[in-house]
């Protein structure tokens, strides 16, 4: 037993702290403000190697592991829910499928840019009537000749207005069972009859992109098939039991960022003729955010580490999720009561982490859902 | 060409420093590569790809300065070594550093060695010009531009703000001031590719010194943390009132003029 991070985790964790706070931590207030997705924080992040740390040099990533990405969210959800976000989905849903399942061609062709950061993925798969109910899917596929004529909606899909690829779900088929059989299907962004639109005004999150996709009889060739064919559905569960430790690393961002703020702020601020975190209400608060942001970082951390040996990981992912994330909730729900009238202003940025927050409660998976996968691996 | 950096590892002073008993704790304090430092890395870097060869990050210190070390490598460095003497020395000084690096350059051909214009700890700013001494090459400190042609080196010296030009040769020691590079993050790539780049450890034995040879020249008294700050004084009174209590305050009790 080593709860140690390596030297490489140690280092690459600095690293993305200090890129963090020198290049994203003073632009987050106006990327909320502005609803703006930072281009140009993601190029410096394709530099520095960071989109394709758990994906190898041969396709063009950094050969880490995944406890070193799930460091890498966390230090980047620390400053800025909204990118960290969308570097979660680009890297968890937007290459990983390809990495998992990909055959050595589509690797070549769809990981290598997204892993060098010189594009951005997708990872279409909810639709209006099919959230948690993933096996709702109503998009089709047909195979025509050497051709998938592609028809259906997608909608709050991350990234896919700044994606070059996007990996659609759709029915293609009936299993004997009379269920439909859902395949992954690699679909370039500028391909014809694909509209991809963002007009969300969304509470939290507001600088990662959250798009609309429309597929009108789009027409890709049959090798862009992801996967086998027969097991659409399960190779997604598994790409959202990884995308779940990214997500809830981001929520431990997002909580220790919390921490921190209401830390500093107690101590310095001052009523009665003391500092408010001498009071033990206060106090109290302080001790059980720091407490729980401990325990989502051990789980984080150990759901990673299990996907690092391949040894099964669903369940821990589900708790990491589950908790982190409504770890970051309680904590940045508690950082705006520590400051008071001053946390329900953006200047003072918990009441950000508030609303950025609530999304990772919704997102990949709902807490419900994280109950009753966790439940499922219970036997129930 | 042969290049080499000098490297401190020094306390994080952005993060808290606790002193006691005329130390600093160690526990609990961030170590971090010198800030002027890693001017120097990003230097070496920029020169190494510019005119070919080899950087070698040098450093005088203890096991943990491996990480720093490994920092330096992750940007970019070659090759890396420690010189530890956590079990052969109780304390040292730029004496002591100066001397070690001496011996350990002794069979080296250096073109170029750089260093950080002072360490953020102790900024005694003498290492290098002493190793320079006792190398017999030229050095220019506080440097804040670096071209290189042939063995001729024009140099853009910071003094005091104003800028000096000094034109020197190689071999040469130079000491790197803020405003000569923008130091790069490590990239992810380049951390794990530093993993499998070479790491020497020596001790001072190897470097055929005793403890004797680089005992310390000066003796730490006392190390303490500055005053906190006091809470501001506004005077009252209208303007000659102020000016007289003003001036009366900084004759007597802070007795400055």
């Amino acid at each position: 037993m080593n709860f140690e991070l390596t030297k490489e985790q140690r280092m690459i964790k600095k690293m993305v702290r200090d890129f963090a706070e020198d290049s994203i931590r003073p632009k987050a207030i106006q990327i909320d403000k502005e609803a703006r997705f930072p281009v140009e924080i993601f190029e410096q992040m394709a530099e520095l190697g960071l989109m394709g740390i758990p994906f190898p040099e041969e396709y063009g990533g950094s050969d880490g592991d995944t406890l070193s990405y799930a460091l890498a969210v966390e230090e980047i959800g620390r400053v800025c829910g909204s990118t960290g976000l969308s570097y979660a989905a680009a890297v968890s849903l937007g290459a990983s499928p390809i990495y998992y399942f990909g055959t050595e061609e589509q690797k070549q062709k769809y990981l290598t840019p997204l892993a060098n950061g010189k594009a951005l993925g997708s990872f279409g798969l909810t639709e209006p009537n099919a959230g948690s109910d993933a096996g709702g899917t109503k998009t089709t596929a047909v195979e025509d000749g050497a051709d998938y004529i592609i028809n259906g909606e997608k909608c709050f899909i991350t990234n896919a207005s700044f994606a070059e690829t996007i990996i659609v779900t759709a029915v293609t088929g009936k299993q004997s069972n009379g269920k439909n059989i859902i395949s992954a299907i690699i679909v370039p962004a500028d391909s014809e009859g694909l509209t991809i639109t963002s007009n969300y005004d969304k509470m939290g999150v507001r600088g990662s992109d959250t798009a609309e996709i429309i597929l009108d009889n789009v027409r890709v060739p049959k090798e862009n098939l992801l996967g086998d064919p027969e097991k659409g559905f399960k190779q997604f569960l598994y790409t959202l039991d990884g995308g779940r430790i990214s997500i809830a690393a981001l929520g431990l961002g997002i909580a220790q960022a919390s921490l921190e703020k209401a830390l500093d702020y107690a101590k310095e601020r001052k009523q009665f003729g003391k500092s408010i975190s001498s009071f033990q209400a206060v106090q109290f608060k302080l001790a059980d955010m720091s407490m729980e942001v401990e325990l989502a970082r051990n789980m984080v951390h150990k759901a990673a580490w299990l996907k690092d040996q391949d040894k099964p990981f669903s369940k821990e992912a589900a708790y990491a999720k589950l908790y982190a994330t409504e770890t970051a909730f309680r904590a940045a729900n508690q950082a705006i009561q520590i400051h008071g009238g001053y946390g329900y202003m953006r200047e003072y940025e918990v009441e950000r982490y508030l609303r950025d927050a609530k999304l990772l409660e919704i997102g990949e998976g709902t807490s419900e859902i994280q109950r009753l996968v966790i439940a499922r691996q219970l036997g129930c | 060409m042969n290049i080499y950096v000098l490297l401190k590892k020094t306390f994080d002073t952005e993060e808290k420093i606790n002193v006691s008993n005329g130390e600093i704790e160690d526990d609990g304090a961030e170590f971090i590569i010198n800030p002027y430092d890693e001017y120097a890395v990003e230097e070496a870097i920029n020169q190494r790809d510019a005119h070919g060869g080899e950087v070698t990050v040098v450093t005088v210190g203890d096991e943990d300065s491996e990480k720093q070390l490994r920092t330096a490598l992750a940007m970019g460095a070659d090759k890396a070594v420690l010189i530890n003497t956590e079990d052969d020395l109780e304390e040292g000084d730029a004496f002591t550093t100066a001397k070690i690096l001496e011996a350990y350059f002794e069979d080296k051909e250096a073109d170029l060695i750089l260093g950080g214009n002072v360490a953020i700890d102790e900024a005694s700013g003498q290492v290098g010009p002493r190793l320079a001494e006792y190398l017999g090459i030229p050095y220019v400190t506080t440097i804040t531009d670096l071209k290189i042609e042939g063995e001729n080196v024009t140099i853009e010296k910071d003094v005091e703000g104003d800028v000096e030009i000094v034109e020197t040769s190689l071999p040469l020691l130079v000491t790197c001031q803020q405003g000569l590079n923008e130091p790069r993050y490590p990239s992810l790539p380049g951390i794990m590719k530093a993993k499998k780049k070479p790491l020497e450890e020596l001790e001072i034995d190897d470097l055929d010194l005793d403890e004797d040879d680089v005992a310390a020249k000066t003796k730490t008294i006392d190390i303490f943390l500055p005053p906190e700050k006091e809470a501001g004084r506004v005077l009252e009174g209208d303007a000659s009132e102020q000016v007289q209590e003003l001036v009366s305050i900084l004759k007597n009790d802070e007795k400055v003029l």
